[in-house]
């Protein structure tokens, strides 16, 4: 038995992406449509490379305000003050809060900047057409899909700590302009990994092995 | 641009990797296994074990908790002799008020229309798609199942009110509502019915699309 794998694509099929039935599109075609659920079928996702590097660009810009920025506004009698993602975190640390203080570094700062950057390696390596390391990528990708919705943790925190401390004029919290960067982060990363189509990391190897028969 | 024309079904048996693109043929499996990709290991169906009878309960449960929990109060707060608690509405009408739109909007969705969308959609698929032939409007909802689900955030929210609570408790004394209980509950009965809703069993019966296009094409064909 030959081992070289057969990919749908040298084939000429397409698989659709909403209920998995195998097509082959009109002689000469690159779209088709599926004729079980009437979604539209392609070899890949149209301009995967491009969209994804266009929402993770804006991701990555977002993300600059979305930690100078403050996303919490205390005003009490005596005064107010801001505080950005990191000084949340900061005040949140104690002997009894730390484990929180974790879980909010880990949902509003690691798991942005982790998901931009594997994007990123993702593109770069796609891009660059290499063969190496095709299973450990596709894993990388599917945990930045698992993940990316825990980012939102922030945006829940703010908004039910704004809504409570509503004690005017003694203290009320409002949530800061850096709230939106942030939500914008959240939303353009999910954005990001969706439209990335995870058949690319292997189309390299696939033709390498093709050539090599 | 979708083309008017249906591509060809090709080998009911094969199909190719979401993930990878490798062809190749699905086992018979027994209940309860799964078939991964051998290049990328990812998961391709997973025959479930009769879990039919189990769905529905889970489903009616899950709608009832879900409308506790989006209509009652989540936290409640006492400091100085004053009393005010909120829930999930009440936290998106004060982003709103606070100039925060689309913040607003986006908590609105994750956390109140997506898991609403979540939840109707199985049950409408749960009554419609065990008939023998499903109704065609279960196409369109299989297809946007998948984004519910995806932007569905309950399980995010219940963390992100538990920092919330813990974070306010060190300014005044923190009550925690109904809605949340009924989130914990909930977040546990929603990964059950994703795990036993089986969309494979439905597309199988489902009409094609493409069935009811021939019909009409033959008719025209016949009448000119
Ligand atoms: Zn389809
Ligand atoms: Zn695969």
């Amino acid at each position: 038995m030959s081992q070289a794998a057969a990919n749908a694509m040298a084939l000429g099929l397409q698989s659709c992406e909403t209920c998995m039935l195998l097509t082959r599109p009109a002689a000469g075609a690159h779209e088709g449509r599926c004729p079980r659920c009437g979604s539209e079928t392609h070899f890949r996702k149209p301009a995967s490379l491009q969209r994804t590097a266009a929402l993770v660009v804006a991701a990555a810009i977002c993300y600059i305000p979305a930690n100078l920025l403050p996303v919490m506004n205390t005003t009490t009698s005596s005064g107010s003050e801001t505080d950005t993602i990191l000084q949340g975190v900061v005040l949140l640390w104690s002997p009894t809060g730390w484990p929180l203080a974790l879980i909010v570094l880990f949902a509003s700062v690691m798991i942005p900047s982790a998901k931009i950057l594997a994007l990123g390696y993702l593109l770069v390596t796609v891009q660059r057409g290499s063969v190496r390391n095709s299973g450990q990528r596709v894993r990388l990708y599917r945990i930045v899909e698992l993940i990316g919705r825990w980012s939102m943790v922030d945006v829940f925190v703010a908004t039910f700590t704004a809504a409570l401390v509503q004690l005017q004029p003694l203290m009320s919290i409002a949530p800061g302009p850096g709230l939106v960067f942030f939500a914008a982060v959240v939303v353009l990363t999910m954005l990001a990994a969706e439209s990335f189509d995870p058949r690319l990391i292997w189309d390299p190897s696939s033709e390498q092995e093709a050539d090599d028969v | 641009m979708i083309p008017d024309t249906y591509s060809q079904p090709v080998d009911p048996d094969l199909i190719a990797c979401l993930d990878c693109d490798l062809l190749q043929r699905i086992p018979l499996l027994e209940p309860g296994a799964s078939a991964c990709c051998p290049r990328c290991g990812k998961e391709l169906c997973r025959s479930r074990d009769d879990v039919k009878h189990r769905t529905l309960p889970l489903l009616l449960a899950a709608a009832s908790l879900y409308a506790i929990a989006i209509s009652s109060p989540m936290l409640g707060i006492s400091a100085v002799g004053r009393e005010a608690s909120t829930t999930v509405f009440g936290g998106a009408e004060q982003l709103w008020r606070d100039g925060r739109e689309a913040v607003a909007a986006l908590v609105l969705f994750t956390a109140v229309v997506a898991p609403a969308l979540q939840i109707a959609f199985v049950l409408a698929m749960e009554f419609a798609g065990r008939r023998q032939e499903p109704p065609r409007w279960v196409r369109t909802l299989l297809r946007h199942h998948v984004l519910t689900k995806t932007w569905s955030m309950i399980e995010v929210m219940m963390l992100g009110v538990l920092v919330a609570l813990i974070k306010i408790s060190e300014l005044a004394t923190v009550i925690p509502g109904a809605a949340m209980y009924a989130l914990g509950v909930l977040i546990f009965l929603l990964a059950a019915i994703q795990s036993s809703f089986d969309p494979r069993a439905i597309w199988d019966r489902v009409e094609w699309a493409e069935v009811r296009r021939a019909g009409s094409a033959v008719q025209n064909e016949a009448t000119p």
